[in-house]
């Protein structure tokens, strides 16, 4: 297997997609290519950093200001 | 994450789905229910397309409003807040063009790249590398990242990969195909990748960055 063709199959690899059949290929790959290890670990940490932090907050105020606006419309038939 | 459910869902009913009808018989009250259930992703949703606060609050507002005038049409062969997210879209995207006095506004904007597609940046990153920034650097530093991305490959991303939703939803949110989901999806990701990497490598962080160590 070459870079290309495991850059191919990250997603699904990091999406847990693959046959065991693959992820046993993708595996071996990764075995002998740090580069393609560094790209598969950081790849994984990108999506769990934008998961787990709240770049876009809704404080709570504001929340509760929307949330009565929508109701009292909701209330009045919009 | 996983978001992928029997789209028959024979024996099991979504909770949405009791809600719903409770709505359409007229009680107001589970509609307050649903507004507190998604208000904070429809929020986020809105400020990752618009980039901008007041854009967010008027898309979450109209966004509500919209499916609550509109919820007799909801078929219920998708999920509720998947029809909701893809209200919440199209909201925002019509505000982006307010915005820019009519220009069209379109997920397909920018996504000619090819930055990304194959990684350049090969270092690899310190362990937790996020803990050598407080939580206001952080976040300024993902916001700052996401934002640049081309718009048709950040809703992707953010549908996908930050609110969860499976690649079929997405490709249906967006009116999108799945292989063209799939493509966008890798190269959201490589990219942010690339561009978080100048952060969080293992070496030679500068000092005024904030290192705490």
């Amino acid at each position: 297997m070459t870079c290309t063709e495991f850059l191919a199959l990250l997603d699904d690899l990091i999406d847990d997609s693959v046959t065991p059949e693959m992820r046993a290929e993708l595996q071996q790959h990764l075995k002998g290519c740090e580069h393609c290890e560094v790209t598969l670990s950081t790849t994984r940490k990108t999506i769990e950093i934008y998961r787990s932090h709240e770049i876009y907050d809704l404080p709570p105020s504001l929340r509760e200001r929307l949330h009565a606006a929508i109701m009292a419309r909701c209330k009045k038939g919009c | 994450m996983a978001t992928i459910q029997s789209i028959a869902g024979e024996n099991e009913q979504h909770p949405d789905v009791a809600l719903v009808e409770r709505v359409r018989t007229g009680d107001v009250s589970a509609y307050d229910t649903l507004v507190r259930k998604y208000d904070r992703q429809i929020f986020r949703i809105a400020q990752h397309i618009t980039q901008n606060r007041e854009d967010a609050e008027d898309v979450m507002q109209d966004a509500f409003l919209k499916a609550y005038e509109k919820i007799d049409q909801f078929q219920g062969n998708s999920k509720f807040y998947t029809w909701l997210v893809r209200i919440a879209v199209n909201e925002s995207l019509m505000r982006l063009r307010k915005r820019r006095t009519g220009k069209m506004v379109s997920i397909d904007e920018d996504i000619e790249t090819e930055e990304g597609s194959v990684p350049r940046d090969l270092a690899d990153w310190a362990p937790d590398p996020e803990q050598n920034y407080s939580q206001t650097e952080l976040a300024e530093i993902l916001r700052k990242t996401i934002q640049g991305l081309p718009q048709g490959f950040r809703i992707v991303f953010v549908l996908r990969d930050v609110e969860g939703l499976s690649t079929e939803e997405t490709a249906e949110t967006l009116g999108l195909s799945v292989p063209a989901v799939k493509s966008r999806l890798l190269r959201a990701r490589l990219q942010l990748r690339e561009r978080l990497s100048r952060y969080f490598r293992r070496k030679r962080v500068p000092k005024e960055m904030g290192v705490d160590k």
